[in-house]
């Protein structure tokens, strides 16, 4: 897919998002998606088969964010994986928070952590990014176990890596 | 005193003990000139016939002598030139062999040396392929025990109280990284 349609997609689910009035959850509920699809072959391989009825992968979509998301979350990605986008999800979602984020001034700040952070953790480590950053950061936590301990942290192009893993990957390295 | 009357003498007179009687001088001087005479007449010719041949004979052989005496001076020289030249055939045979004995020496000594080179620089590769080797199979051999100690080991290591830990000194270095 061209950026311009996945830019056109991301600026359609922004406005709508917006114009319900539930952005910030839309915006993390859509960013924990995909990192879910980037990480599981088998989703992302349901949502973009094209020989499964679209109907069959709306309910894949349901089944997965029913109950746990916002339904105009669900509404947005079933939208996105019946027009045939399932495979640019990723992608299209990630355009939409740099949009969010841009909108409310901020920076998009991926974090990958071994367990999941606790409220006062996330503020902390906000307000800490923005202090080594210079940048007011939007902050997206992901549970990653491969970090295996730790955290990576990605400020636009700047990353802050503090992972048990990547230090092992140096030893093995240096090894 | 005639020979008559020595003849008519006393043959039982005393004589003298040391002179003959007159008659055996007689005959006798008879006798040696008749023997003399067969003597010059006869044997003398003879001697110097013989004498003759016996100094022509030495002659002849002093002359052989002297005609081999040169021969054999001939011959010696020409054996002491051929001596000459077999010293000098011998002393450029014994040059050449040095010569060929050097060359031979030095194109062995350059070979070795080439090949004690070709030698030592496989030896050398293949030292340092072998150490190549053995370093690159140990140090995955140590990349793969780590990758089994980080799965098996790490995760019981990092308890809760760990990950904890781990995220708030990292909030702590980059609250304090500005």
């Amino acid at each position: 897919m061209s950026d311009n349609r996945i830019e056109g997609y991301a600026r359609a689910l922004f406005e709508i998002a917006r114009a319900e009035g539930t952005i910030d959850e839309v915006e993390d509920e859509l960013f924990r998606l995909a990192r879910t699809l980037e990480s599981s072959d088998a989703l992302r391989n349901a949502l973009t088969d094209e020989k499964i009825p679209v109907a069959r992968r709306e309910g894949i979509v349901e089944s997965l964010l029913g109950g746990k998301a916002t339904g105009t979350t669900v509404q947005l990605v079933s939208m996105v994986v019946a027009g045939g986008r399932g495979r640019d999800l990723p992608a299209i979602i990630d355009r939409l928070v740099q949009r969010a984020s841009s909108a409310k001034q901020l920076e998009v700040a991926e974090v990958r952590s071994a367990v999941e952070l606790t409220a006062d953790q996330q503020t902390r480590l906000a307000a800490a990014l923005a202090n080594a950053t210079g940048k007011q950061v939007n902050l997206k936590v992901v549970v990653d176990p491969s970090v295996l301990g730790g955290i990576v942290a990605t400020v636009g192009d700047t990353v802050i890596d503090g992972s048990i893993r990547t230090r092992l990957d140096n030893v093995k390295g240096r090894l | 005193m005639s020979l008559f009357s020595i003849l008519a003498a006393d043959p039982a007179q005393t004589h003298s003990w040391i002179l003959p009687e007159n008659a055996e001088i007689i005959y006798g001087g008879i006798a040696s000139v008749l023997v003399i005479g067969g003597l010059v007449k006869f044997a003398v010719p003879q001697f110097t016939k013989f004498l003759n041949a016996r100094t022509e004979r030495i002659q002849k052989e002093l002359d052989a002598s002297a005609s081999d005496l040169s021969t054999a001076q001939t011959d010696a020289d020409g054996i002491r030139q051929a001596l000459g030249d077999i010293a000098g055939e011998r002393a450029r045979l014994l040059a050449d062999a040095n010569t060929q004995a050097a060359a031979v020496l030095t194109d062995g000594r350059a070979r070795l040396t080439v090949e004690i080179a070709e030698l030592e620089a496989r030896a050398t590769a293949d030292i340092e392929t072998a150490a190549a080797r053995g370093s690159d199979e140990l140090r995955a051999e140590i990349g793969r025990v780590a990758s089994i100690a980080v799965d098996t080991v790490l995760p019981s290591v990092l308890d809760g109280a760990t990950q904890q830990s781990l995220v708030e000194n990292f909030i702590s270095k980059v609250g304090a990284s500005r």
